[in-house]
């Protein structure tokens, strides 16, 4: 698989899943190089009164430590981010993450459309979006916004999606760059990975 | 949903600020952004422009518009680990040095936080003999807050939270069902003092052994929540307590170093400087 439009002007990376994602998820995030030099900003559903353990499992997966940020916290260079329980997540045009308690988006708090949409406005053609497995609507706005603002958008082939309402949901609204299986997601992210060590 | 400049939204809050005196200029831009759009939707107004000329023109549809534009969703027992250290070590604490405790729930929106409190302190058997301070800038939810009367299906949630902070009662004793609503028991906010007040604009007006402000803050940018801190660390009497939102932090505050933490995952803060 080749990437026509690789290549270093990338500021971040934001994913988007749900049901069926976790596995995904898991395994970009032990596959991707150590080094790998773009903030990596995740929304993904989760139980909303948990408010333990999902960041310490994806952790223990991740070649690099997942951080659930506070609001107002900088986003730096080559972490990986998490959206909190129970908490909206957006980040502002300094690049910080700013969270909310407003009321759920499709259902869901965290709301992948509120993190996709606002990241879009903040990094603009800067930014790469990837939406993942999933059992509602979710995340297609957010994607729809990516592409518009010059982004890159990739989903996972609904064919491999233990449930493919969300990525099917964006393919239907917008003209989606990649649609791709998560091995070759990992691809992408090693290729991209590599146009930054020169 | 269509988008909106940042300039629209500071024609907006210049607007609001000088007809009727509410600034809303440090507001964190994105979430408010979010909001003003769904407003225009809501009242199927085409642009800012006109929703702007529609605040000036009409005094009425601005305090409708304040309903809308600050955010109140909230819960009973939010987060309820964070009830638990309450119950049973920060309020033991204070009551080693103090035989009354004052409280001020700080933007308490539709109340659910206060009656939380209440009911703690109601099997405590402190509720009589604290005082509680319960403000809002929003008159209606003010209003709301003092009536106590919640949709019946936001109980579900509420009882379950209240079940893990494990409370000595059965939830339901607490309120009255009625036509799809919850009635709260109206004896436990007898005492409470439900006032407007505008953490923004306002004036520090007491000193408080605990001050809650938990997820207020997240809504303004970092010089508004300096601004704000400020006035919260002058309301809080010297080695009391502020408690904020589990993913709030006071460390990019200029006053931090004022407060200690006492417990991290839960954000509860001591206040040692004056």
């Amino acid at each position: 698989m080749r990437f026509a439009d690789i290549n270093d002007s990338y500021r971040a990376v934001v994913i988007g899943g749900s049901a069926g994602s976790f596995q995904g998820i898991t395994k970009i995030l032990s596959n991707i190089p150590e080094s790998f030099p773009l903030p990596i900003i995740m929304c993904l559903h989760r139980l909303k009164h948990v408010r333990n353990g999902f960041m310490e499992a994806l952790s223990i997966k991740s070649v690099k430590p997942v951080i659930e940020p506070y609001d107002k916290e900088g986003i730096k260079k080559g972490k990986v981010y998490l959206a909190p329980a129970n908490y909206h997540m957006y980040i502002e045009l300094g690049h910080t993450f700013a969270l909310s308690t407003e009321s759920m988006v499709n259902n869901s708090r965290p709301s992948i459309d509120i993190t996709l949409e606002s990241s879009a406005y903040s990094y603009k053609q800067r930014l790469i979006g990837i939406l993942l497995s999933g059992a509602n609507k979710d995340g297609a706005i957010g994607m729809k916004t990516i592409k518009e603002k010059g982004g890159l958008t990739i989903v996972q082939d609904p064919a491999e999606c233990l449930i493919d309402t969300m990525p099917t949901a964006a393919l239907r609204i917008t003209e989606i760059d990649y649609t791709l299986s998560i091995e070759n997601i990992i691809k992408f992210l090693n290729e991209l990975a590599k146009k930054y060590s020169n | 949903m269509q988008e909106i400049h940042i300039v629209d939204i500071r024609k907006l809050a210049e607007t609001i600020k000088e007809k009727y005196n509410y600034d809303f200029t440090n507001y964190a831009m994105s979430s408010f952004k979010r909001r003003v759009s769904r407003i225009l939707e809501l009242y199927k107004f085409n642009n800012v422009e006109s929703l702007i000329k529609k605040i000036s023109e009409s005094e009425a549809y601005f305090q409708e518009f304040l309903s809308e534009i600050t955010v109140n969703v909230t819960e009973m027992f939010r987060d309820p680990s964070f009830w638990r250290v309450l119950r049973d070590k920060i309020i033991p604490n204070i009551l080693l040095n103090h035989q009354k405790i004052s409280i001020w729930h700080a933007g308490c929106s539709s109340g659910e936080e206060v009656y939380s409190m209440a009911i703690l302190l109601k099997e405590m058997g402190i509720l009589e003999s604290s005082k509680i301070v319960a403000t809002d800038i929003d008159p209606i939810i003010i209003e709301k807050a003092k009536k106590g009367v919640y949709p019946i299906k936001n109980m579900d949630l509420n009882d379950k939270n209240y079940l893990r902070v494990q409370g000595t009662e059965d939830f339901n004793k607490y309120y009255e069902e009625k036509n799809g609503y919850a009635y709260m028991d109206k004896s436990l906010v007898e005492n409470v003092s439900f006032r407007i007040h505008d953490l923004v604009n306002g004036m520090v007006f007491s000193k408080f052994d605990i001050v809650m402000c938990r997820n207020v803050m997240i809504y303004f940018n970092q010089t508004l929540q300096n601004d704000v801190l400020k006035k919260l660390h002058e309301s809080i009497f010297k080695y009391g307590y502020l408690a904020i939102g589990s993913k709030e932090s006071l460390i990019w505050c200029e006053i931090a170093n004022k407060f200690i933490v006492v417990n991290n995952e839960e954000k509860v803060y001591k206040k040692i400087k004056e």
